[in-house]
Order: C-alpha cells, then structure tokens, then sequence
C-alpha cells in the first residue's frame, strides 16, 4: 500500500533533495525544515537581529520578547509548568555536560550513577567523565535481546548508591522505546536524581514532561525540524535547584566584582554567554508548525511507514535487525555482506541512510556487530522514498552477494 | 615517474565504464587481486585507524623504493585499496611525497571516495603511508 505525506510539500529540501536524485532517510541524525521554520528564520534576520536580555532600544526589546515567547512555546510543547523550567543550550550534547557538570557537586565518591547499555555518547561520556572525576561507579543496565532495557537487572542494580538515572526514551540504533515509567520509579524510589535524553523520542508525538515525572528531560532542536544550535533541558523545580551554575560569563551574572560575583537562578544563569537566537526563534516556529499538524495523523503516518520499512527488511533474506524496533527507525545488517560496503553501494545510488555505529560505540560491540546500516523516518517520508531504499538494497545485495 | 604498468592497466579498464554498478564490479574484481597479508600480519600495529571497516597496511623498502601490501575486511575498499596500491608501489620517498593521489582516484572515475565526508578509510591509508614513508 502507497503511503503519501500530505505534509510532503512543507519541507521544500525533499523536492531539492530529489533533483539531485537523493531520497533522505537520515533523519535520525538530522531533519529538513518546513518552510514555516525558514520563513521565521529569515523573518528575523532580514527585521532587525539584537541581542537578547541586555538592550533598552527596541530591537533589542522585540528579540527578546520573540525568545521568551519561544521559551513559552517549549514549555507549552512539552506540559512543562512554566518558562522558566524550560533551560535552552547550544545543543543536546551541551546539555548532558551542563547537566553533568551542574550535579558534579551533588555527587559524592562511592556513589553510583546509572545509565543503559544503549546510550548515545552524549547522554554516556559526559556521565562516565563525571564518573572518573569524583570517582562514582558508572553502573551500565543491560538490555534484552529485543533492545530494552532489562527491568530485572535494573531492578537488582539500581540500588541505595544510586543518586543518578540518565537513560535514552527511543534508542537511535535499535529504535526502541524504553520502559520509562518503570524505571524512573526504581530511581525515584532511591531518592535518585533521573535524566531522560529524549534526542530522538521528542521528535515523535507529544511528550508530557509532568507526565513521565522526570527530573530533567533533554531534546535536540535540529531534529525537530529546527536549526542546529538549540538544544533543551527541561527541569522539575526542585531538581533545577540542585544544578550548580556551571559555563560562567555574559548575563548570567547578577553582581561580579573582581574577585567575586553572584549568579541568576535558573533559566538565564544557566545561559551564559549569547545564545542561538535565531535557532531558537526557528525551534519556536518549528513548534507552531506542528503544533498545527494533527498529531495522531502524523504518528499512524509514521507507524505505517515504519511497519513498511519493517516488513521490507524482514521478507529479504539475510536480513538481521539489531533488535526488535519499535518506532522511526530500524538498523540492520545483511549476513555475509560487510556493512561498509552496502552503505556505499547504497549511496552510490543515491540513499542517504547512516552506516556504522552510530555514536554508540559500547552498544555496536555489545551486540557483536562490525557497525550497522540504519534507514530513520521523519513526517515527511513516505512509501516512494521506502522503494527507493529497496530497489537500491536489492541491487547492492545483487552485486555483493 | 611515468605510470606503472599495473597501473596503466586500471585507467585503461576503469576509464572506460559508465555507472556506479559497472564500477563497483570492476572495484570488487580488483580487490580479489590484492596480494594477501597473512593472519600474522594482521595485527593491532598494522592497522590503520579511522575506517569504518578493519584495514591493514604492511610496508617494506626495497632498495630505496616502497612495496606496500593492504587489505580490509570490506570487499569495495579491498578494491580501492588495490587501486591505490599498483600506483604507489615502487616509488621512493620523494616520489611519494609528490604523488597526487586524489588525481589518480579522479582519472579512474573514484574522486568522490577520498572526499572528507567518506569514512571508508581511504585518506585513512593515506596518511599512513605518508608517515611510514617518511621515516
């Protein structure tokens, strides 16, 4: 069965991308921009760009104003109670280091942090670097062979040391969702804080922050079909208050003397420096944009697609899926074919889908594979760009096999 | 230095095809031709970090001029790999040091696989034959 995009025609790269004979399925790693995000990016910087927080005259008031106004937007995105839970980076990766460095001083020696065996490395580095710091145990919770995280090992090993949960919502290799809500309870139970990168979870459906009870909640922007240079940390109250200011310079100082100097509270002392305006202003345009968008008709348009991406992969023989996925993406390899060389052969053809290991070095040589080829789904695909991937699959196979 | 015979070969084979599919049988072709190492060759000291794939690279000076030998788990870059190699061989340092390579890639139709974006390895190789060379 054909499945179309009615919202296709809102990303003009797509129409781009196919003159140059390119069908994109990367999106985990990155998304095109619908034409409403654009418009509000050029919007800005053709009216009259200022900096933010500091001037009296006017442009500087009305790019304030936008920014806050997109702060808004985030918090309304996610349920959040209010703007001023909503803390805006440079990026996902920037966040997981202010977070990282920002509880440094609430962790003590001995004690543990947990995170699972699937983590990207920017929601595992900054934690095991923290880990080497102060010297805590990183505690690593395995998976199942479906690519969960294992509720009875986690159980057993999450315990009273444990003042710290960071775990992925969808895994960006094996396309799982995890099971939250079990195990924020088992950190919460502990008095641990809990830390849910949602890089690639946020960027399908509507989250409730309040909802799924985290402490903080991370999302990228340019995967959320904004600009690059945005990132989010959404922070409960009280946990916000345990962050410790961590990049120090431009206006998110209260007082500075020489020797000495105070700081804002949370969001903007945790905004040194000028931030991404304008991605951020494009991250609040991009919320507009789907905002307006019938949210379950976006999701049963995605899960069909999925389904598509899933049963294609299954039929062709030699296929082996790394895990079972569940939503927007799927990595597999073909037995007996190396996967660097079908990822070529794949974008000779004109395939854009990511190969190798996807930033989850640990997790590749956890499950015993030389890396993966992974096809990723955003809103705008639909079952032409599926048989693009096929046919060029199935010619690759021909030659290497 | 004019070009080795081997090499004169692969242009004259590779110069002539049309496509990627024509291409990338040749490259495999190619790649079965590549003079093996042995497993006691494959070790963590020959291998070239900065691939996707598992590449090694054994080199040996013979009367001033360098004999290299290569190969790879990814059967493509076996072929890139054997390319490479029938051009480099039997120069000496200085001839090295001088040799174009991304040229040589171009002229066989293969520019786009020592762009910067492809992690296939090739500039990988390179810079370590550049630096075993260089000793």
């Amino acid at each position: 069965m054909f499945h179309a995009s009615p919202w296709r025609a809102d990303f003009p790269a797509i129409a781009a991308l196919q003159r140059q004979r390119q069908t994109y399925l990367d999106n985990a790693a990155t998304s095109q921009k619908p034409q409403a995000m654009i418009d509000a990016l050029a919007h800005y910087y053709s009216h009259g760009a200022a900096n933010v927080h500091r001037a009296q005259h006017l442009p500087g008031a009305l790019a304030t104003q936008a920014f806050e106004a997109s702060r808004e937007k985030i918090a309304q995105w996610l349920n959040a109670p209010g703007p001023n839970q909503i803390l805006l980076s440079h990026g996902a990766t920037s966040a997981f280091n202010l977070l990282a460095y920002g509880l440094e001083a609430r962790l003590n020696a001995g004690e543990q942090i947990a995170v699972s065996a699937l983590e990207h490395h920017a929601n595992l580095l900054p934690w095991q670097q923290l880990a080497q710091r102060k010297g805590l145990e990183l505690v690593v919770l395995p998976l199942t062979a479906a690519g969960h995280v294992d509720l009875d090992q986690a159980r057993e090993m999450i315990g009273p040391r444990t003042r710290l949960l960071a775990v992925s919502q969808l895994s960006n290799v094996l396309g799982t969702l995890q099971p939250l809500a079990a195990l924020l309870a088992l950190a919460r139970e502990q008095g641990a804080l809990t830390v849910v990168d949602g890089a690639q979870g946020a960027v399908h459906g509507r989250q409730d922050v309040q909802a799924l009870g985290c402490d903080f909640y991370v999302l990228s922007g340019h995967k959320l079909y904004a600009p690059e240079g945005v990132g989010v940390i959404y922070g409960r109250g009280e946990a916000l208050g345990q962050l410790s200011h961590w990049q120090f310079g431009g206006e998110m100082v209260h007082q500075a003397d020489y020797h000495r100097a105070t700081f804002q509270p949370a969001p903007l002392g945790f905004e040194a420096g000028t931030p991404a305006i304008g991605a951020v202003l494009g991250l609040g345009a991009a919320l507009d944009y789907l905002g307006a968008l019938d949210t379950a008709a976006v999701l049963a348009h995605e899960a069909a697609l999925h389904a598509q991406l899933l049963r294609g992969l299954r039929d062709r023989e030699g296929v082996v899926l790394l895990g079972e996925p569940e939503q927007a993406l799927a990595s597999f390899n073909v037995a007996g074919v190396h996967p660097a060389d079908l990822a070529q052969l794949l974008s000779e053809q004109g395939v854009a889908v990511r190969a190798g290991h996807h930033c989850t070095m640990p997790l590749i040589k956890r499950l015993g594979v030389q890396g993966a080829i992974r096809v990723s789904l955003a809103l705008y695909n639909d079952s032409s760009d599926l048989q693009c991937f096929f046919d060029a699959l199935d010619n690759a196979l021909g030659l290497l096999r | 230095m004019s070009l080795p015979s081997a090499a004169a070969q692969a242009l004259a084979e590779f110069e002539v095809l049309q496509g990627w599919e024509a291409r990338a049988r040749l490259l495999i072709q190619w790649g079965e031709r590549l003079e093996p190492l042995s497993e006691a060759e494959k070790t963590e000291a020959n291998r070239v970090h900065g691939c996707e794939s598992q590449v090694w690279l054994v080199a040996h000076a013979h009367g001033g001029t360098w004999h290299f030998r290569a190969t790879s788990d990814a059967r493509l870059l076996r072929g890139l790999l054997a390319l490479l190699l029938v051009r480099v061989n039997g120069a000496d340092s200085a001839q090295l040091a001088q040799l174009d390579v991304a040229g040589w890639f171009q002229a066989l139709g293969l520019g786009r696989q020592l762009s910067p974006s492809r992690s296939n390895g090739l500039n990988a190789v390179l810079k370590r034959m550049a630096q075993l060379s260089a000793r």
